[in-house]
């Protein structure tokens, strides 16, 4: 009797807190028929939120993986200076408010921050433009990739990079041939929830970004702006957009979760 | 298995200076530079900018800034504790209890994580906001803004403890059982020192994650003073142009996470050292 108890009141807190909230947007979404939610999707300022979200990721993702692999390749095998400081910086992204995060790249690159003044004196406009959207959201996405990959390089050994080494391979070769597809999960887990993060980031590129619809706003950033100028089926649909895309990143995070530690 | 890593590790170091020359140094070095350029640059002109008496002296000063971080420590704490809670009944119906669609019930965990916060925030809105179709209206109220933060910080100590309780030995409960032990005693005796330290480093990173939330809340919240949390005084500061004052705030925010997270491993430490 207690286990039922138990298991009802979990589920009960579960569905009324993610299922059914999910299910009353896509209801919301939908309530008028399929052209609205169409109209709103294929406006300007929609289609230029979406394809500024895509650009920005399409740039900060690959910067964190290739990095991140090198990083967490050079944590896991070779000596860093410092080692402490760090994987204390890699984990800071996840201790700080993304607002702080977009309030620190907002302050070096402002008029009078360290590399703002120089920007600002050569006619560099970074700030308030997609570049600073990159930056910060390269900083918010920038642990994932590596703290997937060094407890597996941790875990794989050396002795099949040494193998390599033995019978001639050069550090490159080894590390393509023998140590990438041995720790191809991990980079794969750590890619979507990268893609993740820098898709749905708000609170880091709302300060950067100069808040011009149909030009400096991104997908949750454009949600934002619909719900505040009270156009409700133009952030519905977005929103509902963006639910999509996480959902395929969900059933991606779920069917490579288990792969990631295992080895092949 | 010993002898072999250490033979290895000393192949390694006689090989090393032969085959890495003076490029060695380049692929850490680059590293280094890209954590550096990318996190530890911002960092230190953040921590430069909020180095000023004034800044320090706003966020002391005025009211409005000290009550809002005062309810934002009481609020974080608050989500800890019913984390710890709820995280815990969840950790152990996913792994204990059976019943049809568990593993879906299982990803579903996981999608505060996947969900961007902004969107978060609209979803709870079209439920517990204004027109509500169950009827509760919690927009620009504080619960709101807890419903948000309980969304949000999920997945943190269900996720923490459920490996340890996959791997907690069922005989020792058995035996436990068999000498009279009611289920009480036994969660208490026997599996709650087990997951103790999981949940707490669990519900440290829901506190962590709740102290600095910002998109899930901001629709909630109804843009009034009443319900900010200490990311939209920052922003707000931002937008009036006062980043030294939104720089003090910010800092005051993490000196405040790495205190409850270093209280915390002392406190695990301690513990780990009498168990």
């Amino acid at each position: 009797m207690r286990k039922y108890v138990l298991r009802y009141a979990v589920l009960g807190y579960l569905v009324m807190l993610l299922a059914v909230p999910v299910f009353v947007i896509a209801y919301r979404t939908f309530a008028h028929g399929l052209s609205p939610v169409w109209d709103a999707l294929s406006s300007h300022a929609a289609v230029n939120a979406l394809e500024l979200s895509l650009l920005i990721t399409a740039i900060a993702v690959p910067i964190n993986v290739i990095f991140g692999v090198a990083t967490g390749w050079f944590l896991a095998r070779r000596k860093m200076p410092l080692p402490w400081l760090v994987n204390a910086v890699i984990n800071m992204p996840f201790a700080m408010s993304p607002v702080i995060i977009g309030l620190s790249v907002f302050v070096l690159y402002g008029r009078t921050g360290w590399i703002g003044t120089y920007l600002f004196a050569h006619n560099i406009p970074v700030l308030f433009t997609w570049k600073a959207m990159v930056i910060a959201t390269v900083f918010v996405s920038l642990p994932f990739v590596v703290r997937e990959v060094v407890p597996v390089l941790e875990e794989i050994g050396t002795e099949q990079e040494q193998a390599a080494q033995v019978l001639g391979a050069s550090a490159l070769q080894g590390f393509f041939r023998v140590t990438l597809p041995a720790i191809r999960w991990a980079v794969v887990y750590g890619t979507i929830l990268t893609v993740a993060r820098a898709l749905g980031e708000y609170g880091a590129v709302n300060l950067v970004s100069s808040g011009f619809v149909g030009q400096g706003l991104t997908l949750p950033l454009y949600v934002d702006n619909r719900v505040n100028q009270l156009d409700p089926t133009a952030a519905y649909s977005a929103g509902l957009l963006l639910a999509l895309l996480s959902l395929i990143i969900l059933v991606g995070m779920t069917a490579f979760a288990s792969r990631r530690r295992r080895q092949t | 298995m010993a002898d072999v890593a250490i033979g290895g590790t000393l192949l390694r170091r006689r090989g090393a200076p032969l085959r890495r020359p003076v490029s060695a140094g380049i692929g850490p070095g680059l590293s280094v530079l890209y954590l550096s350029l990318l996190v530890g640059l911002p960092v230190a002109a953040l921590i430069s900018k909020s180095a000023n008496v004034n800044a320090w002296s706003f966020v002391w000063h005025d009211p409005h800034t000290r009550s809002v971080l005062e309810f934002t420590f009481f609020i974080a704490l608050a989500i800890a504790v019913l984390n710890a809670i709820t995280g815990v009944a969840l950790a152990w119906v996913l792994v204990r209890d059976d019943f049809p669609g568990k593993r879906i019930v299982n990803s579903l965990i996981d999608l505060p994580f996947a969900l961007p916060t902004i969107v978060a925030g609209l979803v709870l809105l079209t439920l517990y906001g204004p027109g509500s179709p169950i009827g509760v209206n919690v927009a620009a109220t504080r619960v709101g803004v807890l419903f948000a933060l309980l969304f949000v910080t999920l997945p943190f100590v269900t996720r923490a403890v459920q490996p340890v309780l996959l791997s907690l030995e069922l005989d020792v409960e058995d035996a436990a059982a068999c000498l009279g032990a009611k289920p009480l005693t036994i969660f208490r005796r026997i599996i709650l020192p087990a997951i103790l330290p999981a949940t707490l480093t669990g519900a440290a990173l829901a506190f962590a994650r709740a102290l600095g939330e910002y998109g899930s809340v901001v629709l909630i919240g109804g843009n009034i003073p009443h319900t900010e949390i200490g990311s939209q005084v920052i922003a707000n500061l931002v937008e009036n142009g006062a980043p030294q004052a939104a720089a003090a705030v910010g800092l005051a925010l993490i000196v405040m996470a790495l205190l409850v997270l270093l209280v915390l491993a002392l406190v695990t430490r301690r513990w780990s050292r009498h168990a």
